[in-house]
């Protein structure tokens, strides 16, 4: 049987990828799952410089799900290259590094630096909903998101995926702009902005009073997504929001997505990324399936 | 050890105060661990999907066994409070670093403990090489855990109201009985853990404090339990150091609380 899926030209071994903030650089982890088993490791996002994030509580439960509003805690691109890159390079998985910034040429300096590394692609994180500078600002207008996406596309070297926003009117509007400006392929779901009241301490769950919501709740807003943006452009997709099993991998698939992250699940089963791996080849034997390409978009 | 998620048996559960629950583990990371280090269990309940970290109170490795006490606080804990002999539940462990044990030998110290911050003084006393003054407040006469320290050291109770030993806080416990100590281990509530790091910046006696946060993963990925700390952070390298993995011990004048 055949797992592999291409993703702008890049091959991955299995379309299983994790989603970027649920698992660090892989280290955590590692500990774990052997992450030579995983399609890619999507690292945490990486700004030019260290960033601090937002203060506490940034996590909170929800019914089926979680809100979260770390506000991109990193250490920055120098400790991702001298620390975090060498440590995922000794593992057989394909490396993808979410970017993030305030300001387009933030981006751009952490995408000029990671150029000439081995990293297979550059995941654009213009959609986090916790931070008040960059990242959303320049993914919840089309005409932002296209000036961003080419300006970027000039300075990488490799492979480009625009992480989508569902907090949109029209998700597929921004995909289009993305695919016009030049993105190789596209993310989605990013979170979606929610809040939590405690009706005891009469205050936010949060300290950033709104999160970003994730967890198996969201996951039929995020298959409505991918299925729609899928009709949409021709670039490859990456489906992620609230997958905690391969059944809910699968749906992704048959709706579009060329590989899947795993998020959230990872937190209540660390071990979720390879039991996924495993369940999409046991689905594809029952099925008799030979090639994942038969499943992905087979249902329009 | 490596950390692990498996399933283990409750070897026995009571009730020890109104809505605390003193509930026996048997599972093999008893062997492994080390006092002030603490364990995730995972509702069954697929409402409450994050895991709810508990800290060890005893840990007998031969016979494979931990305890917790916990407080009921949410829909998480009512679930595993209805839990009988038998059942089973899925344990992530062990997390954290632990209490630095070694630093107590032959020093006198105080064992403080506030609340749902006492159980894992217990662990901690049966360990310790120390003249260990043990050091614990309640809200009243409920003084769970009281006869267990009492196997391990001098022990000290504070009540919130004066039904038992001091009337007050852990702090007016030492206050009332004049004690004094070298160094101190504590774990609280935050107010309570505020007043240690006072006094001991005053007294200047290293203060390790256990601290807790809301947490998602539990193993350092998510950067949800941060804290704020003096010197930068060995994982982010911005002050803001991971309580479930960098701690949750630290040294008092290393975070800013």
């Amino acid at each position: 049987m055949n797992t592999q899926v291409n993703i702008a030209g890049v091959t991955f071994k299995n379309p299983v990828m994790t989603a970027s903030g649920t698992f660090g650089s892989g280290m955590e982890y590692g500990e774990f799952v052997d992450l030579n088993k995983l399609g890619a490791v999507v690292t945490k996002g990486v700004a030019g410089v260290p960033w601090p994030g937002n203060p506490t509580p940034r996590v909170a439960e929800i019914y089926g799900g979680m809100l979260n509003a770390i506000g991109l805690q990193n250490p920055g691109i120098d400790v991702f290259i001298e620390r975090d890159l060498p440590f995922l390079k000794q593992y057989d998985t394909g490396i993808i590094v979410n970017v993030c910034g305030k300001t387009v040429e933030d981006y751009v300096e952490v995408v000029e630096r990671l150029g000439d590394t081995e990293v297979d692609m550059l995941e654009i994180n213009v959609s986090c909903p916790n931070v008040k500078e960059g990242a959303i600002a320049f993914g919840q207008k089309a005409d932002a998101l296209f000036h961003i996406t080419s300006e970027i596309k000039k300075h990488a070297k490799q492979p480009i995926i625009m992480k989508l926003s569902p907090n949109v009117t029209d998700i597929t509007e921004m995909a289009k702009a993305a695919e016009a400006a030049g993105a190789d392929a596209l993310s989605l779901i990013n979170t979606i902005t929610g809040m939590k009241i405690d009706i005891h301490k009469r205050t936010f769950a949060l300290a950033n009073k709104t999160g970003g919501m994730s967890g198996p709740a969201i996951k039929p807003v995020a298959v409505r997504m991918v299925y729609q943006t899928a009709n949409a452009v021709k670039i490859p997709i990456i489906g992620m929001g609230g997958i905690s099993t391969a059944e809910d991998a699968i749906e992704f698939l048959l709706a579009g997505a060329s590989a899947v992250s795993v998020g959230a699940a990872n937190f209540y089963n660390p071990y979720a990324t390879v039991e996924i791996v495993k369940g999409i080849e046991d689905y594809m034997t029952t099925y008799g399936v030979q090639d994942i390409q038969e499943i992905i978009g087979a249902v329009r | 050890m490596q950390k692990k998620k498996i399933t283990a048996a409750v070897h026995s559960q009571k009730e020890i105060a109104p809505g605390i629950f003193d509930m026996w583990l048997a599972t093999d990371l008893a062997k492994g661990a080390k006092p002030g280090q603490f364990i995730c269990l995972y509702p069954k309940d697929k409402s409450t999907l994050l895991p709810r970290p508990i800290s060890i109170c005893e840990a007998e490795a031969e016979k494979g066994l931990l305890r917790l006490v916990y407080r009921v606080a949410g829909k998480g804990t009512t679930e595993f409070s209805a839990y009988k002999q038998g059942d089973e539940v899925a344990v992530l462990g062990n997390l954290g670093n632990g209490f630095p044990l070694e630093k107590a030998q032959g020093k006198k110290v105080f064992l403080m403990g506030g609340g749902i911050g006492i159980p894992p003084m217990l662990e901690l006393a049966k360990r310790m090489q120390a003249e260990k003054q043990i050091v614990v407040g309640y809200r009243d006469k409920l003084t769970f855990l009281k006869e267990d320290l009492e196997k391990y050291g001098s022990v000290y109770v504070a009540t919130e109201d004066g039904s038992v030993g001091s009337k007050g806080n852990v702090m007016d416990a030492i206050t009332e009985n004049a004690l004094k100590a070298d160094m101190i281990f504590a774990c609280g509530p935050m107010p309570m853990l505020r007043a240690i790091k006072r006094y001991a910046a005053e007294a200047g006696i290293p203060a390790y404090i256990s601290l807790e946060e809301h947490m998602a993963c539990g193993v350092g990925a998510c950067l949800g339990c941060v804290v704020k700390t003096k010197e930068v952070d060995a994982h982010s390298h911005v002050n803001n150091a991971r309580i479930c993995t960098d701690g949750p011990v630290f040294e008092a004048g290393e975070v800013e609380i």
